[in-house]
């Protein structure tokens, strides 16, 4: 077998092997949609800020309870940064496309081409406790597979959120926000507990998708930044070879 | 220690372009160009909302227990003048709806005469564009009604509520709709709040509802309602006095 890994060769490039990690469908997507989510997000806040309070229920204003109260969001995490709810809309609402149909086209291609399949889909052997526990251990002692071409188990479980929940709830839940979509599918903002609810969900998802984003960050930076950010835009990843 | 320094850096760069992704933001959304750019959403999100709603498809409406305590006020709660001050007093009896623009018979109206007509009433949630909304039972003549005896110029193409509230800039607040609202079964002018006469802070004594879009739509203190076939030559041209003002979009179903 060749087995590049802890064979000197002549050219003393031993310790690495490059391998095809993320498909051209991936790579796309994946910085489309950087740029869609910081706008949504930081646009989103804005847009919160016209009224930092979220209800359950139908409706929810002043006089009634709210279960969040928060502060206005500061100038840097808000576009623009200068209170305009007008403006942020406008970004918010044009973004939504890209976000919404960014996310469908990449699903079906994900589909297509089988990354859905071979790369995010869980294997039996994967979802064993004992597996996970193991994968929860090497997290913990900061060990990230960088040695492993694929995705590991709780990386696949923390896509597969984002992609299956956080993402599709995000736009449903912003859709029923819509007084005129409320008059095409008003079963939907039912299902979701009503329109103070939609906007609390809506709220929720993006904080989870923001707290993903953190998460996703520092891990880059942990696993070694140069080689994880080459690979999103090249394709290519470097094993790190520790295994023999 | 070269993957420290590569990592610092690569932080403070993130950091770096971050702040220029902000700086960069706020100067796109300055200029006309990309607002002009972003509007062509609007332009898709009002064409393709309005290809997905039947044209008679009903905005939500909801039992009397699911009514909110409270129908929250907004926006202008009491106009000022001594012209409106005395409609109080007087309880509206010499207030006129007038009717005029692009239609073959301008009508003037009185309270009395609007509260005589045939009315509807429908218990719906208004959405404001801030984010909160509030559900409310409100009671009035469907716009349809008062359209049809004053009879529509085949010319006219969109209707411009006048209103008696004026605003801190000086201009008188204003809004304005097209046919496929105005003919809508719940665009109604709404003349009771809650099975009470509509309260000043609601906009006495007639208050438009068009009930698939946000509450700046929602015109109160309506005292004139012209028909015209373009919005251009009206006040700013965009139509409404938000969207005149601060560049909120004239279609408001989002």
């Amino acid at each position: 077998m060749a087995s590049a890994t802890d064979s000197d060769d002549a050219f003393g490039a031993s310790k690495f092997r490059l391998v095809f990690r993320h498909r051209l469908s991936t790579r796309i997507w994946h910085w489309i949609n950087a740029v869609a989510i910081f706008v949504m997000l930081m646009s989103g806040l804005m847009i919160f800020n016209a009224h930092p309070m979220l209800y359950w229920g139908q409706y929810g204003a002043n006089f009634d309870a709210a279960w969040l109260t928060l502060p206005r969001f500061p100038g840097w995490a808000t576009i623009p940064s200068e209170y305009s709810l007008a403006v942020a809309r406008h970004w918010h609402l044009a973004f939504a496309w890209i976000l919404a149909f960014g996310l469908l086209g990449y699903l079906l291609w994900s589909l297509v081409n089988g990354h859905l399949k071979k790369d995010i889909t869980l294997s039996r052997q994967e979802v064993a406790p004992a597996h996970l526990w193991d994968d929860i251990k090497k997290h913990a002692r900061f060990d990230f597979h960088s040695d492993e071409a694929r995705y590991n188990p709780l990386q696949k479980i923390t896509y597969s959120l984002v992609l299956f929940v956080l993402l599709p709830l995000a736009i449903a839940s912003g859709l029923c926000l819509s007084p005129g979509f409320g008059g095409v599918a008003p079963w939907l903002v039912d299902v979701l507990g009503g329109r103070a609810s939609a906007r609390s969900i809506h709220f929720i998802c993006a904080a989870g998708i923001a707290a993903f984003i953190v998460l996703h960050i520092a891990l880059v930076i942990l696993a070694g930044p140069i080689n994880e950010i080459r690979s999103m835009i090249t394709g290519w990843f470097s094993l790190s070879g520790k295994k023999a | 220690m070269s993957n420290i320094i590569t990592r610092r850096a690569l932080v403070s760069g993130a950091g770096m372009g971050a702040a220029a992704l902000l700086t960069g933001c706020d100067r796109l959304s300055e200029s006309p160009d990309f607002l002009k750019m972003l509007s062509l959403a609007e332009k898709g999100n009002f064409a393709i909302q309005r290809s997905l709603q039947s044209r008679m498809g009903l905005a939500r409406e909801f039992s009397p227990e699911d009514m909110s305590p409270i129908f929250r006020a907004n926006g202008s709660r009491m106009p000022v003048g001594d012209s409106y001050a005395g409609h109080i007093a007087s309880k509206f009896a010499d207030w006129r709806l007038v009717i005029d623009g692009l239609v073959a018979r301008p009508q003037s109206i009185s309270m009395d005469v609007v509260r005589a007509m045939p009315k509807r009433t429908q218990i719906t949630r208004h959405d404001c564009v801030e984010g909160w909304s509030a559900i409310g039972k409100w009671t009035g003549v469907p716009l349809k009604l008062l359209l049809d005896a004053a009879g529509l110029r085949p010319a006219a193409r969109y209707l411009v509520f006048h209103c008696a509230d004026q605003m801190s800039n000086g201009s008188m607040y204003y809004e304005s709709i097209d046919l496929v609202d105005a003919m809508h079964p719940q665009t109604i002018l709404a003349w009771a709040l809650n099975d009470t006469v509509l309260p000043v802070a609601n906009g006495a004594p007639l208050r438009l509802r068009v009930e698939r879009q946000l509450g700046y739509k929602q015109a109160k203190y309506i005292q004139r309602i012209e028909a015209v076939a373009s919005l251009d030559g009206v006040f700013g041209g965009k139509g409404g006095f938000w969207e005149d003002g601060a560049g909120y979009e004239w279609y408001a179903g989002i």
